[in-house]
């Protein structure tokens, strides 16, 4: 009977009844909802944007330059991510463990330069989380940003270390691909503040 | 697996503190937010008992404070969210015919943080710094000039931890609704506690993260020096109150929406009809789930929004009595011209009905600005939403607990003393909060700890206070029927009320698979159909063939896992070492990101035999 063989036919039980995968399907919701957690946090800078009573302005303190090369790096690292995607599901697992290093280093090379562009507020422009209005939206919003590109840099080092030592292969596309949909939303929150935080007077 | 191994060696506590069985987890669930339904209780009790007479000396004003926040952090968050949580474990699984959730060891992360955060909490009350700022935390009271200990310490930690543990959850049931039901069961076809459930879970995950911002910003403020809420840098107190309510609104049917798919259930049940018009009551779920996020700035009508905001806040809010109010129809519809049985359970689904929609009938009033300015503030709110809360959702919440009692544990709670409950508690619940109604609308202001004499409150204010020792005995009695039925109950068969939904047509207590055989869903009322036909000459469905040993033999259970608890321990070290000191923060932070890390490899490579 064909119903009897599939009950006992070896199911994957990341696997649900419509065909999709739990996890992927996971990382979706958890986006959705981090949605509203930068959608709260950018609603608040701009209710506070102009309002600050003393203080450094943005654009007395913004390196354009600067943050302009950081938004490319992060843009880059997201081909990269799609890159190292590719290599794995050919199972060349070398070249995928060389770019998923690519994409963490590059994501690094954004933090370290979200470090320097803080301390340069702090310690030139006098513009602390404590300064004015300005300072705290603008630190807290760009810092958990900054704190969720941390977090993925970690995530790609651990699959890059696991695909190294051999214990990452094609049957784990799942696993890196919903890094990668992680990856790629911080990259887009990324366009989001960079727009309305950077670019907007 | 290391923790296979240690299941089958250690003793029950170990299999308790390491389960992934969703059952289990609802059990969990259910029993702490039973005992913290307890303790929010008592800290009621002493209110009222402090509030009997005028000029009372019971409790000081600071304690008073203390009381009226933890009793509302308490009832929302440590219990009637649980106590949803509990139904939302044990029997979302059953009810669509699956052998457990998407992610059984997140859900047992989600229990165990929630279990941290609860204790959190209420750890202030031993440092004698129980939270004081009330359960909305408004700003700037709880900055550090006017809150220097860390009473709003406490409950802004706490609150964010169990923050994480319900989105966690979110995620979850999210993708097990979607993802494991029974072959043949559409979406259409989800029985409707599934559904009610399904559109809380859309609220917790899109509402959570606005008082997780909230939340951070005070923190930032009371830690870290920002500004967020100071107005001596120009910022804004009614940032915290935009961010809260929009959490908060959508929180309200957090708590309601699980409790009117109980109802749903319950009512077709004994009344041996389908739902009436069920599609209409799944469509208003959603509809009141989407407009509770259009509705928040209800809450602030005294702030002086202006009129633009305030009317269109004020129509949004009227616009959900139309969804709420065809649901009451349709379940009134339900009992209309069926054979209605009387049992416990279904008394509690009535007691909700109508109580409920008198709590709606006065949120209508206060959805008018105007009467609101009136009553804001004033005990008539107080009144309004403990007819929804209490009246609403623990009525609800406790038809649920009679329905499935037998199903869970296998014994059916004792009718006579089931009615005691529900008549003693219906009463009580009135005497409690029907004559809050005329102290408001008297001036009677929400959280004060006394009153003088002469205003002419204490009448109604004694007759409150009975009211609630009424309930306090209902609840008595309920403990005795649990403690009784659980020594010498009727044992209740797989099936004592002749149920409808798939639940019913597996053993009691169901056995740790659920299903022997994954079953094949025609209906929304799959298990009736296989036992009586659609009522229009149809023949009855085909019902699972039995199951071979080696059919049982066959399915995969996932082995506990010691990690979720240790995990959620890490986070317990790291967040309490805001209060603690920095070291302690790094070192909880290190272990968590080891205990992800772990938690993440556990399963890397299945175990064979189990394929991939």
């Amino acid at each position: 009977m064909a119903d009897h063989t599939a009950t006992h036919a070896v199911h994957d039980p990341n696997l649900g009844t419509t065909g999709l995968d739990h996890r992927k399907m996971g990382m979706w919701i958890f986006l959705g909802s981090d949605c509203m957690f930068f959608g709260s946090l950018i609603g608040t800078y701009l209710s506070y944007k102009g309002k600050s009573l003393s203080g450094p302005g943005p654009h007395d303190v913004f390196n354009i330059p600067l943050t302009s090369y950081s938004a490319a790096l992060l843009l880059a690292s997201s081909l990269f991510m799609v890159l190292a995607l590719t290599r794995l599901n050919e199972n060349r697992i070398r070249a995928a463990a060389f770019w998923l290093f690519a994409t963490a280093a590059f994501g690094l090379h954004f933090v370290l330069n979200q470090v320097y562009e803080f301390a340069t507020f702090a310690l030139d422009e006098g513009l602390t989380l404590s300064t004015s209005l300005f300072g705290s939206s603008f630190f807290v919003l760009t810092g958990f940003h900054g704190a969720h590109v941390t977090g993925g840099v970690l995530w790609l080092s651990i699959l890059m270390v696991l695909a190294l030592r051999g214990k990452l292969d094609r049957r784990d596309y799942t696993k890196v691909e919903i890094a990668g949909l992680y990856w790629h939303f911080v990259d887009i929150v990324w366009i989001a503040i960079f727009t309305i935080v950077y670019l907007i007077p | 697996m290391p923790g296979t191994q240690a299941a089958k060696t250690q003793g029950v506590l170990w299999s308790w503190l390491t389960t992934v069985d969703h059952k289990r987890i609802g059990i969990l669930y259910g029993s702490s937010a039973f005992i913290f339904f307890l303790i929010g209780g008592i800290e009621a009790i002493i209110m009222r008992l402090q509030l009997a007479r005028p000029d009372n000396t019971l409790v000081s004003a600071q304690t008073f404070n203390e009381l009226f926040t933890m009793h509302g952090t308490t009832m929302i968050f440590l219990a009637v969210m649980p106590f949803s949580a509990s139904f939302f474990n044990y029997m979302l699984p059953l009810l669509i015919g699956a052998r457990d959730v998407a992610f059984p060891r997140l859900n047992a992360l989600s229990y165990w943080i929630f279990l941290s955060g609860a204790l959190f909490i209420n750890a202030g009350w031993l440092f004698g710094v129980a939270p004081d700022g009330g359960w909305f935390g408004y700003a700037n009271l709880s900055s550090t000039q006017f809150s220097p200990t860390h009473s709003i310490d406490f409950w802004m930690l706490g609150l964010q931890i169990l923050g994480i543990s319900s989105m966690l959850a979110g995620f979850n049931f999210i993708v097990t609704i979607i993802n494991m039901r029974a072959p043949g069961m559409t979406l259409m076809r989800m029985p409707l506690f599934v559904w009610m459930s399904f559109v809380t879970q859309f609220l917790l995950v899109l509402a959570f993260p606005a008082i997780t911002v909230a939340l951070i910003l005070l923190m930032f403020d009371r830690f870290f020096g920002t500004l967020f809420y100071a107005p001596s840098a120009g910022g804004d107190p009614l940032l915290w109150q935009h961010l809260f309510w929009i959490f908060g609104h959508p929180e309200v049917y957090i708590l309601i929406l699980p409790a009117m798919g109980i109802v749903s259930e319950v009512l077709p049940t004994f009344a041996r009809k389908p739902l009436f018009g069920a599609p209409f009551v799944i469509f208003s779920g959603i509809m009141i789930g989407f407009f509770g996020f259009g509705v928040w700035s209800h809450h602030m009508f005294s702030v002086g929004m202006g009129p633009v905001a305030d009317s269109a806040f004020s129509i949004a809010t009227m616009l959900i009595a139309v969804p709420t109010g065809v649901k009451i129809l349709n379940w009134i519809g339900t009992l209309w011209g069926g054979s209605i049985r009387f049992r416990s359970p279904l008394l509690f689904s009535l007691g909700f009905i109508a109580m409920f929609t008198m709590g709606g009938l006065s949120g209508i009033m206060h959805a008018s600005p105007p009467v609101d300015l009136q009553q804001t503030d004033t005990y008539f709110v107080v009144a309004h939403f403990h007819y929804v809360l209490f009246g609403g959702s623990i009525f609800g919440l406790f038809s649920g607990i009679y329905y499935w009692w037998p199903k869970i544990n296998g014994r059916l709670l004792d009718e006579r003393l089931g009615k005691w409950h529900f008549w003693l508690m219906l009463i009580g619940f009135n005497m409690t909060f029907f004559p809050q109604h005329f102290l408001g609308l008297i001036g009677m202001p929400r959280r004060i700890y006394t009153y003088a004499p002469d205003l002419g409150w204490h009448f109604w204010n004694m007759v409150s206070t009975i009211g609630s020792l009424i309930i306090a005995l209902s609840f008595v009695v309920f403990i005795v029927n649990v403690v009784k039925t659980m020594r010498s109950g009727t044992p209740a068969g797989p099936d004592p009320w002749d149920g409808r939904t798939l639940e019913w047509s597996i053993p009691s207590p169901p056995p740790v698979y659920n299903f022997a055989i994954e079953p094949t869903v025609h209906d929304r009322d799959e298990f009736w159909l296989q036992k009586n036909g659609d009522g229009h000459g149809g023949k009855p469905a085909s019902r699972p063939r039995a199951a071979t040993p080696q059919d049982i033999a066959a399915i995969h259970i996932p082995p506990p896992s010691h990690w979720p608890l240790v995990l959620a321990l890490a986070v317990a070290v790291m967040v309490s070492g805001l209060l603690v000191s920095t070291y302690q923060i790094i070192v909880g932070g290190l272990l968590t990101l080891f205990c992800m890390y772990r938690f993440a490899m556990e399963h890397h490579r299945p175990a064979a035999g189990h394929g991939h």
